[in-house]
């Protein structure tokens, strides 16, 4: 469904990312996970073509992002839910009308039916208390799950996470990742989860791929990361300081 | 030597693009303006920030230009005898120059830096880029309504600004100097006509579009975080000023032609 071909991007004189190469099967969740500025937001971000790659090809369902017109990437970006690392909420409305936002301003619906669905969402992700709170008002792990509400009440085919539920207490990511799950088999969703909640996320991800030094380079099934991963994704999971992967 | 020339080269083809791209957001944002639908909540929000919350310092610097107009040409032209013209003096450096570009001035350092501000942050923290990936055109949602706001506000602003400088010269020509009160006004009234009002309207509205355009595209092109943003901000006071003033000049030699 999603599927990336040697993706080059270069930042003055920093290559980001070198020959990215990910596949993403409809139907599959996939854990995006590695060290911070190994560029995966930037990757995230090429999907819905926030940034123009230097060369390579992203795909979905075929069609070539970045060749798209206007209308076609229009409709693409409808079908993604994209949540961004630091939630992007608009700061002037309240957590009610940033997650009503989309609704009001896409569909048709009456205020009474955006009510019904907002305060649904809103129950899902714990913050039926805070729905009149502006977002300079909310604590982190609040910011994201308004965020998360803003992005599900659209009901996206696709979604693009990054760090859905990096900073949050263990309770609140275990609903988080329950959500998802039950939302990925409810409505067969296909998506990319940048994490660091490393053993968490198994649980609910087909495929784990590491991006190291600008490109991809492991992909592991949750089961085979159990039993006999490779090195670099072994020494990333378990945080060790020796191994094939240097800090500098 | 070559290094030096394709340096300069790279720079000048720089420049020129940004300066196309400085022109393609105005002529985006004029063409949104133009295709419904207007978010109108949110052009009276701006009209209630820009134009109704700028009166306190609109009506204070007024007031102190009309009474600094009035005390320089009183007695500048009681040197030549002829203070009774005190009247027209001020209401017509008031309405063809110094209304107009004072208000556009004190509007840009109120309203456009806090415009600018605002947007660059919505930059910085991709709640443009989560407009734009909701399939909604963030120029409609957050460039158009301070246009037309500005467009909207700034004759407004701009003719608060003359009757309170014209009263402020009145105070000091009249109250200070002792000058006859139908004098001050009867002369203002034989020479001002109404084509100076309109000049000024338009002026102000002109003003009004050039703010809009260069604190809007300096937020929208924002980067690089807080340092960006306050780059961002000097900069649009900074360009919107001098722009102010380069277009008062080239508008003047256009209507007095
Ligand atoms: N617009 C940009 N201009 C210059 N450099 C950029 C830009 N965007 C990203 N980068 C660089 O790309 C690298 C990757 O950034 P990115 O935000 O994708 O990292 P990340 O993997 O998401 O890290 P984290 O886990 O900390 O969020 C960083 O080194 C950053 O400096
Ligand atoms: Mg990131």
């Amino acid at each position: 469904m999603i599927s990336i071909q040697n993706l080059y991007k270069t930042y003055g004189k920093q290559e980001v990312l070198s020959g990215v190469n990910l596949e993403v099967k409809a139907g599959e969740f996939v854990a995006l996970v590695g060290l911070s500025g190994s560029g995966k937001s930037l990757l995230l971000r090429h999907i819905v073509r926030l940034v123009k790659p230097d060369s390579g090809t992203v795909l979905v369902d075929g069609r070539d992002v970045n060749q798209m017109p206007h209308k076609e990437l229009e409709a693409l970006r409808s079908r993604v839910g994209y949540v961004f690392q630091n939630g992007a909420l608009f700061d002037s409305e309240t957590v009610y009308d940033n997650v009503a936002f989309p609704l009001r301003e896409k569909t048709r619906m009456s205020e009474t039916e955006i009510r019904k669905r907002v305060m649904t969402e809103l129950d899902l992700v714990g913050l039926t208390e805070a729905v009149d709170k502006f977002p300079a008002q909310l604590s982190g792990g609040m910011l994201k799950r308004a965020a998360l509400a803003r992005t599900l009440v659209r009901a996206p085919e696709i979604i693009l996470f990054d760090e859905p539920t990096t900073g949050l207490d263990p309770m609140v990511v275990n609903s988080i990742l329950n959500l998802f799950d039950s939302a990925h088999r409810r409505l067969n969703l296909t998506g990319i989860l940048v994490s660091h909640e490393i053993p968490e996320i198994f649980g609910i991800v087909q495929k784990v791929a590491m991006l190291h030094e600008g490109k991809i380079v492991a992909e592991e099934t949750p089961e085979t990361l159990r039993t006999s991963p490779a090195p670099i994704i072994d020494q990333f999971v378990n945080g060790n300081i020796e191994g094939p992967i240097r800090l500098r | 030597m070559i290094a030096r020339f394709s340096q300069l080269g790279r720079w000048f083809i720089g420049q020129l693009s940004s300066l196309g791209e400085c022109t393609f957001f105005l002529v985006e944002s004029v063409a949104v303006c133009f295709a419904p639908p207007i978010k109108w909540n949110r052009v009276i929000k701006q009209i209630w920030f820009i134009g109704w919350k700028s009166m306190p310092v609109i009506c204070l610097t007024g007031a102190f230009t009309g009474m600094v107009l009035a005390l320089q040409g009183y007695h500048s032209l009681r040197q030549l005898g002829s203070e009774a013209f005190l009247g027209p003096l001020v209401a017509l450096s008031l309405l063809r120059e110094l209304g107009p570009v004072l208000a556009a001035l004190m509007v840009t350092g109120r309203a456009g830096s806090s415009i600018t501000a605002q947007l660059g942050i919505m930059r910085i923290n991709d709640q443009i880029d989560a407009l734009e990936l909701m399939g909604l055109n963030p120029v409609r949602y957050l460039v158009v309504p301070n246009l037309i706001a500005l467009v909207v506000a700034m004759p407004l602003l701009s003719a608060v600004f003359n009757v309170v400088a014209i009263f402020g010269g009145y105070l000091l020509g009249v109250r200070v100097q002792g000058l006859n009160a139908g004098v001050y006004f009867g002369e203002m009234h034989n020479y001002v006509v109404f084509q100076d009002v309109l000049n000024s309207t338009y002026k102000a509205a002109c003003f009004g579009l050039l703010i809009a355009w260069v604190c809007c595209y300096k937020g929208f092109k924002s980067r690089f975080g807080a340092e960006g943003v306050s780059t961002a901000t000097t900069q649009a006071v900074v360009n919107a000023s001098v722009l102010i003033l380069v277009l008062d000049y080239l508008l003047s030699a256009l209507i007095i032609k």
